[in-house]
Parts: C-alpha cells; sequence; structure tokens
C-alpha cells in the first residue's frame, strides 16, 4: 500500500483485508471501499469506457461515481456496483465491466479508432430491423455492461419490512443529523436513513470544526444521542432510492445487522420527510476530462481525509469555485505537491486564496488538454481568453464544477425545481408534498447555513466557520478534442451538438438521443453541463432549456430487494384442493388451470403418450363412468329478501322464478354487453341461493355483485359470501354414474323422476353429509358431490373404491376440455374473447326478452342493430379426419393470404367421432353450414366444412337420463 | 403506493384495494333515455386532468366499496366539491 498515508483516516489499520480485483489479489484495511483500497496500491486504470472503451479510472467517491463500476464474483455475484460503494471484506472478488478479454488489451478499444462513426444516435441509425439479430450478439458482448447472475444468491436471502415515522430524514451529514435531533428531542418518531458506512456526510471526508472541536466530534456525539431515542430509528448503508406518493420513502438496507441477510427493503410512511441529501460536485468539461488521474475535487479530499490515501503524487486542481482551495489545502497537508490551482474565474477571492499561501494560482485559466495513454502525465492550461498553452506535468487533476444540491428525492416527489443564478445550480422550489429541504440540498452550501437552515424548527445552532461558496459557472473549456459530458454514456460536447443539429432540441429528447444522464449514475455529475452546453449552443438561459426529470432509483436497487421474501412460489401462492397429493400419488401432469389453481391435467399410465392418455379418461366417461375434482369452480353463497331481484340483475336469463332445489345455468354480463361469466344458480330456499362460476372469473364476479350492492343498489337485501373454499367436490359422470351412486351408498332417491337434470338434493353419500347437484359439463349423467373440505379425501377414496367394478377413471382437465368441446359447451378463455355476444354463440334463447332490464341487455341491443357481420360460432370438420388445426390458427377466404374471417377458437381428437373436430368463430357462420372453409398457416391450408358447433348427442338426451 | 383512506379500517396501503374505476353517472332508466344517451352513459368515463371521484374496493381488508376523490395529476386525495 505504498499510497497509503502513515496515520489518520477512518479506517482500521489492525484488521487487514484480502481481495481480488481483475484477478489479481490486493489488501487493504476494514473501512476501505474497492477504489480506497485500489488507490492504496496506485491502481489507476479500473475500466474501460461504454462505447469507445477509453481507459477510466476512479472519478468520485460515492454513488456519483461515472467511470468504474464493478462486477462481482462468486456468492455475492452482482453486477454494476459503482467502485466506490463495494466495501472490502475478506474473500471479495471483483472485476471490472466493459472489457473483454482484458483490461489492458481491450479488443473494444478498436472502437475509439471508429470513434467517428459511433455518433450520438448510432444505435438507432444503424442497427434497425431487419439487421439487428446480426449485431446484436456481438454489441451486447464487447459494449455491454456487467452480466446478470445466473443463480440466487447463495450466502442469504434479502426482507422486506413497513415503517411510519411522524419524520423522515434522508441523509445524515451534517443537516440531516441536526434536524434529527431537533425532532428527536421534541419526542416525534423519528426514521433516519444515510447511504453510507457511517454518518457525517460531508464531515466524514473535510477537516472542519464545530464548536470548536473537530466536527466528526460532534456527529460522534449527536449519533449517540439518537441512539439512546428508542422514538428514533437510524440506519446506516441505507439508500433512500425513492420518493413516492403520500410521504412513502423507499430504502435499501445493504448487509444489516443479521445473520444470512443480504439487504433489506424498508417501505416507510411518513408524516413529513426532510431532505437532507447534500449536493453532489459535477465535472468541469474540458477536452480529456476522463483520463484515468482526472478525479472530481471532493473524491481527492475524500481519499485523503477519510481513508488516508494519496490519489497521486504531483496534482493540479482545475476550479470555478471556491470548495477546491480546501482540497488544495488539505492534499498538500498530506504531502501531495500542489503544481498549481488552475481557476478559471479571473478574480479569485481572498477568502479563497487565504487558504492555500505558497500554491501557485493561475487565475482566469482553464486546463484544455490531458495527456497519458493508460494514466495521467500532464496537463495543458491557456489562459481563458485564450492565448499560449502551457503544460504542467502532473499525475492527478483534481477539479470541481461546482456543486449541485441533490434535489433527486424532491424532484421525485414531484417539487418543482428553480435555478439559482448564484449557485448556478437548480434548488427546490414548491414542493408538491409535506416535505422540506435543508442543508446543502436546499443550497445552503456552507457549514453555518447548513446548520442553521436544519435547526429551523428549533433548537440552538452549534457554531462552525467555512469560507463562502463563490461560484462562476463554466459549462465547458472551449478547446478542440473529446470533452465527455457525461463519463458513463461516453456523451461528449460534440454528441449534444450533433442532437442539436439533428432536430432534437429538447432537454428531455437530447437525453434520450445521446443517452447522456442515463445509466447507473444518472448523470449525478454532468447533467447540469448538458443543460449548460445545450443554453450555451441555442442562446437560451439554463431556466428556458429546463432540467429533465428526476426519476427513481435514486441509486441502484437489487431485484432480489424490492422481491424482499416474496419469491418463487411464496411470491404467487398456487392453491391446492384436498387430493393433490392423491393426484400426483397417481402421477398426475399437474399444472396451473386458472386462478392459480393446481389441477391435474391428466393421469398417464406407464408407457401411454398424452393422446393415448386423454382418449382414455374420455372414452371411461362416454361409455361407462369417470370422476373429476370440480372443487376450483367458483362458488358464492348469496342471501337476503332480494336476492332473486338481483340475479334478474345480474344474469342474462329469469331466476327469481326458480324453485327452491332447482338449478338453472345463466349467462353474465358487463353492462357494455361483454360475456362475464358462465354458471349455474341453485337455490336453496327462499332467501338463499348458491352461485358457481367459472375457476378463472370468480374474483370477477365477486367484484361485480359487491360493487354492484354496495355502490348501486346499497338498499337491496343481498349478502354474498365467497365460499369456494368452503365447498369440494367430486363430480362423478357417465353413463353408469347412478350405479355408482348406489354402491357408494346414499339415502338420496336417484330416480331420473325424483331426481332430474338440473335439481339438487342434500343428503348423505358413502355416510358423509353432502349436496349433490345435477348438472353436466361433459354432455353425460352426472353427479357433482359436494362436501366440506374436511371430507373430501375420504369421499375421493370412497367413490374410487366403488367406482372400480364400473371402471372409474380420474379425469383430468385436458378430456375435460375434449368432452365439452364434443357437446359445443362454452368455455370462456377460448370461444370468449371480449367480442363476442350471446347471439354470436347461438345462445340468444338466453337473453330474456321479458325482463325489462338486466346488465347488457341494452348494450347488446345497440350493437345488434348496427347491423354489421359478426363472427358466429361453428363447428368445423377438417376435410381430412386425420388433420389436427392449432389453436387460434386463423380462417380466411378460401385460404388465400388475406383479412382472416374467423379463428378455430378450440380443436380436439373427439374419440366418439374418430376424427378431429373444431369449434371457430366465422363471419356470417351459422348462415354458412355446408361450407367449406379454410385455415390458413404458415406453410400450408387446411380446408374444413361448417358444421353445428356439437359434435355428439345434439338432443342433449343423455345428460338428463 | 397510495395511502387510503378507509372509511372503517383508517388509512391503508394502496396494495390492499382494487381500483374500481371512476365514479360514473348513475345507470339511467334504460327505457327513459334515448340510445345516445345509453352509448354516452357506457362510453363516456370521466377522466379530468384534476380531481376525480373514484371507487375503490378494500378487497384485501373489510370489503367495503368506498369512493374518494383523487387529483390526477398529483394522486392527492383531495376534498370533493361536496366535502364539508
Ligand atoms: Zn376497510
Amino acid at each position: 500500500m505504498r499510497e497509503r498515508l502513515p496515520q489518520g483516516g477512518r479506517i482500521d489499520r489492525s484488521r487487514r483485508v484480502a481481495f481480488t480485483f481483475n484477478g489479481r489479489v490486493y489488501d487493504g484495511y476494514h473501512g476501505d471501499t474497492l477504489a480506497s483500497a485500489l488507490l492504496a496500491h496506485g491502481v489507476r486504470l479500473t475500466a474501460r469506457s461504454f462505447k469507445y472503451h477509453r481507459p477510466r479510472g476512479i472519478v468520485g467517491y460515492g454513488v456519483e461515481e461515472p467511470a468504474s463500476l464493478v462486477e462481482l464474483l462468486g456468492a455475492d455475484a452482482s453486477g454494476n456496483e459503482p467502485i466506490t460503494t463495494v466495501r472490502i471484506r475478506d474473500g471479495l472478488r471483483a472485476k471490472s465491466v466493459n472489457c473483454w478479454p482484458s483490461l489492458r488489451f481491450d479488443i473494444g478499444g478498436v472502437n475509439q479508432l471508429f470513434a467517428r462513426v459511433l455518433p450520438a444516435g448510432f444505435y438507432y441509425k444503424t442497427f434497425k430491423w431487419p439487421d439487428w439479430q446480426l449485431f446484436e450478439p456481438m454489441i451486447r458482448r464487447a459494449a455491454g455492461l456487467a452480466r446478470a447472475p445466473t443463480q440466487p444468491p447463495a450466502n442469504g436471502h434479502y426482507e422486506a419490512r413497513h415503517a411510519h415515522a411522524d419524520v423522515f430524514i434522508a441523509g445524515a451529514g451534517p443537516a440531516g443529523l441536526m434536524a434529527a435531533l431537533v425532532a428527536g428531542r421534541a419526542g416525534k418518531r423519528v426514521f433516519l436513513a444515510d447511504e453510507g458506512t457511517e454518518a457525517g456526510g460531508g464531515l466524514l471526508t473535510r477537516r472542519l470544526r464545530i464548536e470548536d472541536r473537530p466536527a466528526m466530534e460532534w456527529v460522534a456525539d449527536a449519533v449517540a444521542e439518537l441512539a439512546a431515542m428508542e422514538h428514533v430509528t437510524h440506519l446506516q448503508n441505507a439508500s433512500v432510492w425513492a420518493y413516492r406518493e403520500h410521504n412513502l420513502m423507499m430504502v435499501t438496507e445493504r448487509s444489516p445487522d443479521h445473520d444470512s441477510l443480504l439487504e433489506r427493503s424498508w417501505r416507510v410512511r411518513a408524516g413529513r420527510v426532510i431532505c437532507a441529501t447534500g449536493a453532489i460536485e459535477r465535472l468541469l468539461v474540458f477536452p480529456g476530462n476522463d483520463r484515468p488521474g482526472v478525479m472530481l475535487a471532493s473524491a481527492a479530499q475524500a481519499y485523503v481525509n477519510r481513508w488516508a490515501v494519496r490519489p497521486g503524487r504531483r496534482a493540479v486542481v482545475f476550479t470555478n469555485n471556491n470548495s477546491a482551495y480546501a482540497v488544495a489545502a488539505d492534499m498538500q497537508a498530506a504531502g501531495i505537491e500542489i503544481a498549481a490551482i488552475v481557476d478559471a474565474r479571473p478574480q479569485v477571492p481572498p477568502e479563497a486564496l487565504a487558504q492555500v499561501a505558497g500554491i501557485d494560482v493561475l487565475g482566469g485559466h482553464v486546463v484544455v488538454r490531458t495527456r497519458g495513454r493508460m494514466s495521467l502525465r500532464s496537463i495543458a492550461i491557456s489562459p481563458l481568453a485564450g492565448g499560449a498553452t502551457r503544460s504542467i506535468a502532473c499525475d492527478l487533476l483534481a477539479h470541481s464544477g461546482g456543486w449541485n444540491p441533490a434535489v433527486h428525492l424532491f424532484s421525485q416527489s414531484r417539487g418543482s425545481l428553480r435555478y439559482d443564478e448564484t449557485l448556478a445550480a437548480f434548488v427546490p422550489d414548491i414542493p408538491a408534498q409535506a416535505t422540506a429541504s435543508v442543508g446543502a440540498a436546499a443550497g445552503l452550501m456552507t457549514l453555518p447555513e447548513v446548520l442553521t437552515s436544519a435547526a429551523a424548527t428549533g433548537g440552538d445552532v452549534p457554531r462552525a466557520h467555512e469560507a463562502a461558496y463563490a461560484i462562476a459557472p463554466l459549462w465547458r473549456v472551449q478547446a478542440a478534442g473529446k470533452a465527455f459530458l457525461d463519463i458513463q454514456n461516453d456523451v461528449t460536447v460534440a454528441d449534444v451538438q450533433l442532437a442539436l443539429r439533428e432536430g432534437y432540441d429538447n432537454i428531455e429528447h437530447v437525453k434520450r438521443y445521446t443517452t447522456g444522464g442515463m445509466g447507473i449514475d444518472q448523470g449525478k455529475t454532468g447533467n447540469i453541463n448538458i443543460i449548460g452546453t445545450v443554453a450555451q449552443q441555442k442562446g437560451l438561459t439554463l431556466p428556458e432549456v429546463g432540467s429533465t426529470t428526476f426519476r427513481s432509483p435514486y441509486a441502484p436497487v437489487s431485484f432480489g430487494a424490492v422481491g424482499g421474501l416474496r419469491t418463487g412460489e411464496v411470491q404467487f401462492p398456487y392453491r391446492h384442493t384436498p387430493i393433490t397429493e392423491w393426484n400426483r400419488e397417481q402421477g398426475a401432469v399437474m399444472y396451473e388451470a386458472g386462478a392459480r389453481w393446481q389441477r391435474p391435467g391428466y393421469f398417464p399410465q406407464p408407457g401411454e403418450s398424452f393422446q393415448e392418455t386423454v382418449n382414455r379418461e374420455c372414452g371411461a366417461v362416454r361409455e361407462a363412468v369417470g370422476v373429476y375434482d370440480g372443487s376450483p369452480l367458483g362458488t358464492f353463497e348469496l342471501k337476503g329478501r332480494d336476492t332473486g331481484r338481483f340475479l334478474d340483475f345480474l344474469y342474462t336469463n329469469k331466476m327469481a322464478n326458480l324453485k327452491p332445489g332447482h338449478g338453472r345455468y345463466g349467462l353474465m354480463l358487463t353492462d357494455d354487453g361483454l360475456i362475464l361469466d358462465d354458471g349455474v344458480a341453485l337455490r336453496l330456499d327462499d332467501y338463499r341461493w348458491i352461485l358457481s362460476t367459472s375457476t378463472g372469473h370468480a374474483d370477477a364476479v365477486n367484484q361485480q355483485m359487491e360493487k354492484l350492492l354496495q355502490t348501486e343498489f346499497p338498499d337491496w337485501q343481498v349478502m354474498v359470501t365467497a365460499v369456494t373454499s368452503q365447498w369440494n367436490n367430486a363430480t362423478v359422470c357417465g353413463p353408469r354414474a347412478r350405479e355408482v351412486m348406489e354402491a357408494l351408498g346414499t339415502d338420496i332417491n336417484l330416480d331420473n323422476a325424483a331426481f332430474p337434470f338440473m335439481t339438487f338434493r342434500d343428503g348423505t353419500v358413502a355416510g358423509l353429509p353432502t349436496r349433490v347437484v345435477r348438472v353436466s359439463f361433459t354432455g353425460e349423467l352426472s353427479y357433482e358431490i359436494n362436501v366440506a373440505p374436511r371430507h373430501m379425501r375420504k369421499l375421493w377414496d370412497r367413490v374410487m373404491a366403488a367406482g372400480a367394478p364400473f371402471g372409474i377413471q380420474p379425469v383430468g382437465s385436458e378430456a375435460n376440455h375434449v368432452l365439452r368441446v364434443e357437446k359445443g359447451f362454452l368455455s370462456l378463455g377460448h370461444e370468449v374473447d371480449g367480442t363476442v355476444d350471446p347471439h354470436d354463440l347461438g345462445m340468444g334463447w338466453i337473453m330474456s326478452a321479458k325482463k325489462s332490464d338486466y346488465l347488457g341487455k341494452r348494450a347488446v341491443a345497440l350493437r345488434r342493430a348496427a347491423d354489421k357481420p359478426r363472427r358466429e360460432l361453428v363447428g368445423l370438420l377438417p376435410d381430412d379426419p386425420n388433420a389436427q388445426i392449432p389453436e387460434g390458427a386463423p380462417l380466411t377466404p378460401g385460404g388465400r393470404k388475406e383479412a382472416t374471417e374467423g379463428l378455430v377458437t378450440a380443436c380436439v381428437w373427439s374419440g366418439v367421432n374418430n376424427r378431429w373436430v373444431a369449434l371457430a368463430l366465422l363471419v356470417n357462420g351459422r348462415t354458412r353450414q355446408g361450407e367449406t372453409v379454410h385455415v390458413r398457416l404458415r406453410d400450408e391450408v387446411i380446408a374444413a366444412r361448417v358444421t353445428a358447433p356439437v359434435f355428439y348427442d345434439p338432443g342433449g338426451q343423455r345428460l338428463r337420463s | 403506493m397510495l395511502l387510503i383512506p378507509c372509511p372503517f379500517c383508517g388509512p391503508r396501503n394502496e396494495s390492499e384495494f382494487a381500483h374500481g374505476g371512476p365514479v360514473r353517472a348513475r345507470r339511467p332508466d334504460p327505457d327513459a333515455v334515448s340510445d345516445a344517451a345509453w352509448v354516452e352513459y357506457l362510453t363516456v368515463t370521466p377522466n379530468p386532468q384534476g380531481p376525480v371521484q373514484e371507487h375503490w374496493w378494500h378487497v384485501r381488508g373489510c370489503g367495503t366499496w368506498l369512493t374518494l376523490w383523487r387529483d390526477t395529476t398529483s394522486h392527492d386525495i383531495v376534498k370533493g366539491p361536496d366535502d364539508a
């Protein structure tokens, strides 16, 4: 660590840490970041740039770092971390992004030679369809940022927490600590979060005094006082990355003090928010301002004071304001030779000069060039007004273009910004939420002002002193050569000029066209220079150009932290019925069948193909008996004296006249005439009904019913209770279903006259209390045996045992699909797509003419009055009985490449017909029966004959038998 | 994420609610209005830049349907014209 100072710094010299960077092992001290530890070893080249693959070094010291991003490897795998925010620890492995195959021999560096063909908008102009796919893999590999990790983290997990606070404070620098003390002493619940590893903000890196003591002693006292307050939560390592509506603050806490916890995501709702986010130094724009060794002045100061590291041996300071003079003084005190201070201001204030006695200060000068292949060797300066250049040898150029108040959070909260001429920066103006900005975030640039603003609501202000800021803005140095406005995205002054020439002159367009201000750092060090350059070029003021919108996240957030514990199945859990385990034991292939229900798709036997399985299951239902688990169907109990009237409004057909003990199929529309659901209503007694809905639409139906009852008809007496999970059922179906019921043993009279189709009976089946319903979704005689979930497994086992002599088969959703298509029963996901109405489906009969009003009645009537051709449900029989048609395939006139006249909604192998059969929606389909139509596929045309949409038992005798 | 005042549960996170759309004109008697008026009722939804009255359903809470006024430009929940 040859560049480590012999003493000082906020590092623990008793704890050495070994880490790997780009394959080499280095050491450092506990408290170092990757950046400070590498600088301590004199490592200057740490990255390659995104577009031109130029050599890059370390520019900043925190989240503002634009140049050096690293990818962490191994158990820590994550990409695109600023090198300045990664704390070193034993075993850490990191590598630079953007340098393939290696940092020194970078193949992408040839891009520099072709820089002329890589101007702004290059990607938009060149890599367009149809050739994009030829370039994409190469571009991604050569120019991409870090790779995404392929595995979830091996050594820990993420979690999320919610918190509430009277006062939320972002930033624990002098302003944030002062505000926290004031609020905490007043007994408020305070939530204080700061992104640094320790509190202090700017005080950590500067040598300032408060109450005649080193400022960090005041910080330590403040932290101790806050820690003693039970109602104060104080987090370090915690980035406040978003300011959302209604004062919701998003915070990511890295490495909380807890075993195996990687990050914790906080969502804090606060009564009032105080933005004490400080200010971020900005770059000066001059040719070669991206060379390794060119660093923000604040960063140079931080490395010297906080980490006791010399970022160079012989330095030049380049500035347009007073703040860099303290940097020069601190560097000199650390033994760095200061070759000169180059100040763009013609008149340097005496206050500044007083800090650097004995150093050569060149007022009214600017840096016009830098030299050095992999690292800075010299710079050239010239008078601002023009004139002879002169070279100065140096290995460090510390520059300061001034300071931008960190208004990101304030701006995210929709507070407006105002350009302050004196500060040459945008500052908070009118807040949109309960928020206040204090300290440097409010444009107060010296410590006494910072403390006063933060203590505004009460309390004594500690004494402090700091020289005035006194900036004279310099948006760019007029000299030839690549001068970078945005180092991360390789955006130069020339790129912005090009964008303006090509007509992209709105600042938001300039941003998108050049990509300046995007990326990981979101242009924290460069955005204002882009605005300044545009203003200069167009002869406008900065407020006239305006600022681009600040968006969250303020700093990169890992997906893991956003998700917290909600990963995998926990994120969106599956729903299961009590016989999931039985299904799995039978080897059923399970998958989701709507609304997160896991259902068996089919039950293959050893050696059986998919189609053979489905054929066997269908055959059992058509010829003997099958059983399926219908539990996921939505079930609602409705109660109250207005229920009949309500159902008459909800369904298109009459329900109120249904007699207790009976059921009726019904269709629900929305008021704009689209089909919402179909299902069966059962009437239990005068005031009680049970509704069943399709699995996938249960929630939508529930919402519809509750909304109507609570907002449209609040005086109607109807109570809705969702009972989907309170009822399970086994549905026994097939010509021998009645025999299975008898074998199960029941006190219900199963005689068809006593218990006909579309009725239900309460009674005992197989010793269990049940409600048995005669509905049919398969076209066969069916008994839906409903039981409480605790009886479901027993019922299922008894059905399988009693049915065994009849050859009973469990039936999955695939076979159910075939059986319903053969019958032409509609399925909401297939035949109903938001354009069809009941008439199109051949269900005009269900639209009651007697009821004067119900949902959707008038909308359907109006649409039909328009008398445009409609797509109508038909059956299709492919001319070749062995030709399968893909579901969703288009029908076109004559199979030509023309506008479609319909689509195939379902196609199944029908065992009873020994051929493929399909359902389709076809323009004017009902009048076209007997015609031949054509399915157009990419490579073939399938001819099919139009039929009625029913392929089995059209009269429906079997389900009534 | 909005903070939504439920009359029964107090202020709760938006994630507990389902958005029920803007409050529309009361459903007219279909036998008493013209076709044009009916189409207007079905298709014209309030979509102002500024305060709009909305339905929200506290579906993962107490189940109540409530209405509130939300400013579409700021997400602020504001007083409606008839609120005291
Ligand atoms: Zn509630």
